[in-house]
């Protein structure tokens, strides 16, 4: 990692005093980081004793959206490849977990295929089918680039909101279907089976999916942020800074995009299922191009590039309106229906339309970037890019010219 | 064969107006190097204040004022927040339209509601008949001055001194700018001229055979991004002939349904798409688009 490595080697070429200091304070910081990251994951642990159904059922969906919000990223801002797919890659592992793992039936007219296979084994489905259309679309998207690729992803969308209204069997069509309760060899994420008291606390469904998400999202987050920092993470980077020194560097450029591809649409997969289990159906307005849209606000918001940044986010977008609809007629110009006020949906679109506006405006690094302008020599979280380095040793950096993220603070 | 020519004709005047929509995406992109997504919510802004002023002050002020004041919202998006991003990264910057095209939009859809609000078009919905072929009087007229617009257009963007500057500065951005051309300016006129197209189109979209203004015109708009990215999105002819040739292909899959049902009800709504798609895979930069040449 280039905080240990980096500050050491400028020392010793420049021998400069502030480098030796910052050499001597590394391995201080790095004690420090793990504690608060314990503690934080601690506190949320504790969280299901203390806080109402409500709060934890907002909880699962923002870890959903914090899994989706993430592999957004891997795409778009580390890589650079605009992506409108997200609600394409959501619903082909939503409806692949509810298609493994729901029962034959019939609701209604519709006759509805299922395969009746545990969850798990439904949510694996889930993660490798969206991983396989995100792979799928990937020689279509590394021939296009830049903003062609955007529009072209545009088309999935569309073209998946129509296969998810007509095969009926499968999807149950524009009605939707409802997803099966998760279950992890034979504990079932529901409200029985078995029955659970911890320290007095009942464990019903939404305690019980709220520890789901938790791990489905650390997971992730470690995840991504271990890819960014290895040289497979560091490839990407220089994918999105030039595609042309990428290859001259020895960087495989159609393949590297095919594989981010696959890690993203597989992110957006899981994130399909964990929102399938959130709802608790699934149904084709779930997965349109508003719900792209809302993936991208995530991760500008956030900071592109920024695993962190985006999962900060995916809190705010995703859990706005749901905290507005309960708060409606405490927080001002909403109303809870009708008249005059905002729905609570409306106000939170205008709410992140407007932030997403005002955040490229003035501060094209997001959240993340915020946190890093208070926190002069943090350090950037998304890839390791030292915005110390700019200072130090202005050889060294890499030209941020056109990059989404710029370390500008 | 008279349902083929029908569809045909049906096809044209529909591709006339994406036509419209998809000269407005190119233009921009020209000018200031925008993908705008707001293309859409203008659409509806145009098609909504023509509805809602042509009871108060009669149908041809209104769309008057519609179109005036189409523009001006294209023009104060293009003051306020793209003229500020000179030179922020192409993704950003589409990134920043999404975001000014999800507050316009929900504040129309919010006043619109599930309401369909009627244009009262002078011409109705009554349809002619050219020999054993109907279409209506709507997408007639439609045709026809989608047609000569985009005949003025093209002589504009030819001859008049706008069109230079502008073709210029799309050619070299900094050389223009040494020669005198106000980027800023060009940019400014070609988001006006965006918007305006797109009220236009709005204008004729909402009339027969669509019911009225709803929110599912936003939708239609959005059919003329690969109109624009098929034809190429720095070619004026080719959002002309990517407009064409995705209103034929709709109008043509809606009209040949019964025999397509293999694919599902409504295929017609997504041909544009699966168009798009195939003509990007064999052509990446569109048909009449500028390859992206590498040098290093």
């Amino acid at each position: 990692m280039s905080e240990t490595t980096a500050p050491a080697a400028h020392g010793a070429t420049r021998a400069g005093a502030p480098a030796a200091g910052r050499a001597a304070s590394a391995p201080r910081r790095s004690l420090l980081k793990p504690l608060l990251a314990v503690a934080f994951v601690v506190l949320l642990l504790l969280v299901p004793f203390y806080v109402e159904e409500f709060w934890l059922r907002t909880g699962f969906a923002v870890f959903g959206a914090i899994v989706g919000a993430i592999g957004l990223n891997l795409l778009v801002g580390t890589t650079g490849q605009l992506s409108l797919a997200q609600g394409f890659f959501l619903a082909v592992g939503a409806i692949s977990y509810v298609f493994v793992s729901g029962d034959s039936g019939g609701i209604g007219v519709a006759q509805l295929k299922g395969l009746g296979l545990p969850p798990l084994v439904g949510m694996v489905v889930g993660v490798l089918l969206a991983g396989l259309a995100g792979l799928l679309f990937s020689p279509i998207a590394a021939r296009l680039r830049g903003i062609y690729l955007g529009v072209a992803s545009l088309s999935l969308v569309f073209i998946g909101q129509h296969v998810l209204n007509s095969w009926t069997s499968v999807t149950g069509g524009f009605n939707g279907r409802a997803a099966p309760d998760f279950s992890l060899f034979g504990f079932t994420f529901a409200n029985k089976d078995p029955l659970l008291f911890i320290a007095g606390v009942e464990f019903r469904e939404a305690e019980r999916l709220w520890y789901l998400g938790l791990a489905l999202a650390l997971a992730a987050y470690v995840f991504a942020r271990n890819l960014l920092r290895s040289r497979p993470g560091r490839a990407l980077q220089t994918l999105r800074d030039s595609e042309v020194a990428a290859s001259v560097m020895g960087v495989n450029v159609q393949r590297y995009k095919g594989r981010v591809f696959l890690v993203s649409s597989m992110y957006a997969g899981l994130s399909g299922v964990m929102y399938a289990l959130s709802i608790g159906s699934v149904a084709p307005e779930s997965f349109g191009l508003e719900v792209s849209i809302q993936y991208l606000a995530m991760i500008v918001l956030g900071g592109l590039g920024s695993v962190g940044g985006a999962a900060l986010g995916a809190l705010f977008v995703s859990a706005l309106p749901l905290v507005f609809q309960r708060y409606a007629d405490v927080v001002p110009f909403v109303s809870s229906g009708g008249q005059g006020g905002l729905a609570a949906g409306e106000a939170a679109r205008f709410l992140y339309g407007a932030a997403i506006v005002l955040v490229i405006l003035f501060q094209p690094a997001g959240l993340a970037g915020l946190g890093q302008r208070f926190r002069r020599r943090g350090r950037d979280p998304g890839g390791g890019r030292a915005t110390r380095t700019s200072s130090t040793s202005p050889e060294t950096t890499d030209v941020p010219s056109n990059r989404p993220a710029g370390s500008t603070s | 064969m008279t349902q083929f020519l029908s569809l045909l004709l049906n096809g044209i005047s529909l591709g006339a107006m994406y036509a419209l929509i998809a000269l407005g995406f190119v233009i921009i992109f020209k000018a200031s190097e925008v993908v705008s997504f707001t293309q859409g919510s203008l659409l509806l802004l145009g098609a909504y204040s023509i509805a809602r002023l042509s009871e108060p002050i009669g149908f041809y002020p209104a769309v008057l004022v519609g179109i005036l004041l189409t523009a001006l919202a294209a023009f104060l998006i293009e003051r306020l927040v793209i003229n500020r991003l000179r030179g922020a990264p192409v993704i950003s910057l589409a990134i920043v339209t999404i975001g000014v095209d999800i507050i316009l939009l929900t504040e129309l859809i919010r006043r619109i509601g599930s309401d369909i609000l009627n244009v009262p078009h002078p011409w109705g919905s009554e349809s002619v008949r050219i020999g054993e072929v109907g279409i209506s009087q709507n997408r007639l007229i439609a045709t026809g001055v989608a047609g000569v617009l985009i005949i003025v257009f093209f002589a504009a963007f030819k001859y008049s001194s706008w069109g230079v500057a502008m073709r210029a500065s799309a050619e070299d951005g900094e050389t223009a700018a040494l020669m005198g051309i106000r980027l800023g300016r060009v940019s400014a006129l070609a988001w006006i001229v965006a918007g305006a197209l797109a009220a236009v189109a709005a204008l004729f979209l909402v009339g027969a055979p669509t019911p009225g203004v709803s929110a599912a015109a936003y939708t239609v708009a959005l059919r003329a991004f690969p109109a624009a990215i098929l034809g190429g999105l720095d070619s004026t002819g080719g959002a002309l002939v990517g407009g064409l040739l995705i209103g034929l292909a709709e109008s043509f899959a809606a009209g040949y349904q019964d025999q397509l049902l293999f694919l599902g009800r409504g295929f017609g709504d997504v041909v544009p798409y699966v168009v798009m798609i195939a003509v990007l895979l064999v052509r990446p930069s569109g048909l009449f688009g500028t390859k992206e040449l590498t040098r290093v």
